[in-house]
């Protein structure tokens, strides 16, 4: 039973990461990438972390990639990539590359795991899965990572904001930034601050 | 028989049942309820009161021309409908709908998902309910629909985090986000919306834009954007977007109802076994069916909000109000109050 | 019981598959989506660890990854974002102003 789980949804995943980064139109890879998320968020469950599992569709399939797919419709980015020349050759490269790649990644793992097996795997351990024993430990041994990473995602907020603004309303912003980003400023600070609209800029 | 496996597939059929025969209840109620707020008579031709007026809307889907432009992107165009209704269906997995029955000696808890992070897995869920959106509004090769489907994916993924914070207040004084035990906690406190009404009322803004219901309707908006994200569908597809719009408003009708009302409990009511949990069944289906019939009062009362109003109302007047709440209930509850 | 050198040995051919993707797509957008499965199955590889000594460390790094994931998309999608506007294409060959 668990064997046909994990063979059925890691073909899943292996098949729609192939159409991410295979498929020409960058939509389908982005939908690809939410059936590849969904499927490993399954393989977290059999794995017994069910909190992640369901960390992993909130956040990653369920906010990061719908914000790919808008940045993808705001600039208008669906139109198929051009086909270079002497494709097939760049094709048939990255295919042998990535064999490589895997063949020394999986052999690397592989040699760890031999190493460090003690024998078959114990049944999955309350302490594991339980939410509770992991929010213990998230917020007592691994507090200031907690933090830090907290005001990773603020930083992450003010450069997003920042940097996404229009030249037009950094030039208007009340504060000195805006107008020392753009290379406008003046002497004189202009007065008339506006917050800068949602709905960037897309042609 | 394994009866755990029995009862599973007993608790799927009731929910799927109950939610599929809301879509034709709803319905009618929002073309009669409308028509009472507007003072006109509104469907009274089929059958008593109308009633009958959502068979023949089903019947006339099923026999419309489905029309597939040529122009789109037949993949996406097939998949969004699809991809609208399946989380729909499934958020409401979590939700319990009475006490524990004892059955053959195994304890049968009365929700169909009976998960460790069940409002987690509730709003993981809904959160995939923008993918539907935006693939119809993208490849029905439409600006229309595109600028529809834009507005759409913006406000759902602004208002999930209100929502979200609104929730997560809720579950500190429970300690659990299973909503089992946010039911049993409000079975010996105060109903939630007494003590967290700013958090009930962030719920419940949110909850409207969640299911882009007026006022927050803009992605689908009939006198500006032609029919929003779902312009290009017809017959049974369009009818499969009503339908999701319907089921996620009662799931997130039962949800609201089950964090801040006590879920399937009235106070003073304590029934065990099979006649506990009908009542319990019936409390929660009237407590979402008021829910659901303000809903269809509030889009009817008032006018839509512009799009930089709506970004600017999730984000600068939601989301403090939300994180405001939250702080006070987190130190109310290290305080002992809570 | 499934064996956890299955479940590394799809997190290396997720990884590799991510890593082919960030090399070959000209698509600004598409390196970023092939870059966010290579982390996925970073993620993955820590949770079979996790599994595999029966410590919740892994799981806890992986809440880190998520998190840090989460900054990086944004930053790097406003990024992209400011580079439109400014040389209006996002295809990786054209922009090449730091080549001499």
């Amino acid at each position: 039973m668990e064997t046909a789980i994990f063979l059925l949804f890691a073909f899943l995943a292996v098949a729609s990461s192939l159409v991410v980064v295979a498929h020409k139109n960058p939509v389908y890879s982005t939908m690809g990438l939410v059936l590849t998320l969904s499927a490993v968020a399954v393989l977290f469950v059999l794995l017994g972390a069910p909190f992640l599992a369901v960390l992993q569709i909130l956040i990653y399939a369920g906010a990061i990639v719908v914000l790919f797919l808008f940045v993808l419709m705001l600039l208008n980015i669906t139109r198929e990539e051009m086909p270079q020349s002497g494709q097939p050759v760049q094709r048939w490269t990255a295919i042998l590359g990535a064999a490589i790649f895997f063949g020394l990644v999986g052999t690397l793992l592989w040699r760890v795991y031999h190493a460090a097996n003690r024998g078959p795997l114990a049944p999955l351990s309350e302490q594991l899965v339980s939410l509770k024993a992991l929010a213990g430990e998230l917020f007592a041994e691994y507090l200031l990572p907690f933090e830090i990473v907290g005001l990773l995602l603020l930083v992450a907020v003010i450069a997003a904001t920042v940097l996404a603004r229009r030249p037009e309303d950094a030039e208007n912003a009340g504060t000195a930034v805006g107008p020392v980003l753009t290379g406008t400023a003046t002497t004189e600070p202009d007065p008339s601050g506006q917050n800068p609209d949602f709905g960037g800029g897309g042609r | 028989m394994n009866v755990e496996l029995l009862a599973t597939a007993a608790k799927m059929a009731v929910t799927l049942g109950l939610l599929l025969n809301v879509v034709p209840i709803m319905v009618w109620v929002e073309r009669r309820g409308s028509a009472l707020m507007q003072d006109r008579p509104g469907p009274n031709r089929l059958g008593p009161l109308g009633l009958f007026q959502a068979l023949a809307d089903a019947v006339k889907f099923m026999f419309k021309e489905d029309v597939t432009p040529t122009a789109v992107d037949r993949p996406l165009y097939l998949a969004a409908p699809v991809l609208a209704l399946l989380p729909a269906l499934t958020t409401i997995t979590v939700v319990p709908f009475g006490p524990d029955l004892l059955v053959h000696g195994h304890v049968i808890p009365l929700v169909v998902a009976d998960a460790d992070a069940g409002v987690l897995l509730f709003l993981a869920l809904a959160s995939l309910g923008v993918y539907g959106i935006v693939m119809a509004g993208y490849a029905s090769n439409n600006k229309f629909s595109l600028l529809g489907s834009i507005r759409a994916s913006a406000q759902l993924i602004s208002y999930e985090l209100a929502l979200t914070l609104s929730v997560v207040a809720v579950v500190i004084p429970v300690s659990s986000f299973r909503l089992a035990d946010v039911v049993a906690y409000q079975r010996v406190h105060l109903w939630n919306f007494i003590p967290q009404f700013l958090g009930f009322l962030v719920f419940l803004v949110a909850s409207f834009a969640e299911t882009n219901r007026l006022p927050f309707d803009l992605s689908e908006a009939e006198s500006e954007l032609i029919a929003g994200f779902h312009t290009e569908y017809s017959a049974m597809r369009f009818a499969t977007f009503f339908m999701a719009e319907y089921i996620s408003m009662t799931a997130l009708s039962a949800l609201g109802v089950t964090l801040y009302f006590g879920g399937w409990s009235l106070p003073g009511v304590h029934l065990e076994g099979w006649l506990g949990a009908l009542v319990g069944l019936a409390v929660l289906a009237a407590k979402v069916a008021l829910c659901l019939g303000f809903f269809v009062w509030v889009r009817w009362t008032f006018p839509r909000f512009r799009y930089d109003q709506l970004m600017r109302l999730g984000w600068k007047v939601l989301l403090p109000i939300a994180i405001v709440n939250l702080i006070v209930v987190a130190a109310l509850t290290i305080h002992g109050t809570l | 019981m499934i064996p956890i050198s299955w479940y590394l040995l799809l997190s290396a051919l997720l990884f590799a598959i991510g890593t082919a993707g960030a090399l070959t797509r000209r698509n600004g957008i598409s390196i970023f989506l092939s870059i966010e499965l290579m982390l996925n199955a970073a993620n993955l590889a820590l949770v079979a660890y996790s599994r595999m000594w029966d410590a919740r460390t892994g799981q806890l790094v992986v809440f880190f990854v998520l998190a840090v994931a989460a900054a990086e998309a944004a930053v790097g999608l406003a990024l992209f974002i400011a580079i439109y506007r400014q040389r209006r294409t996002i295809d990786v060959n054209r922009l090449n102003l730091m080549r001499w």
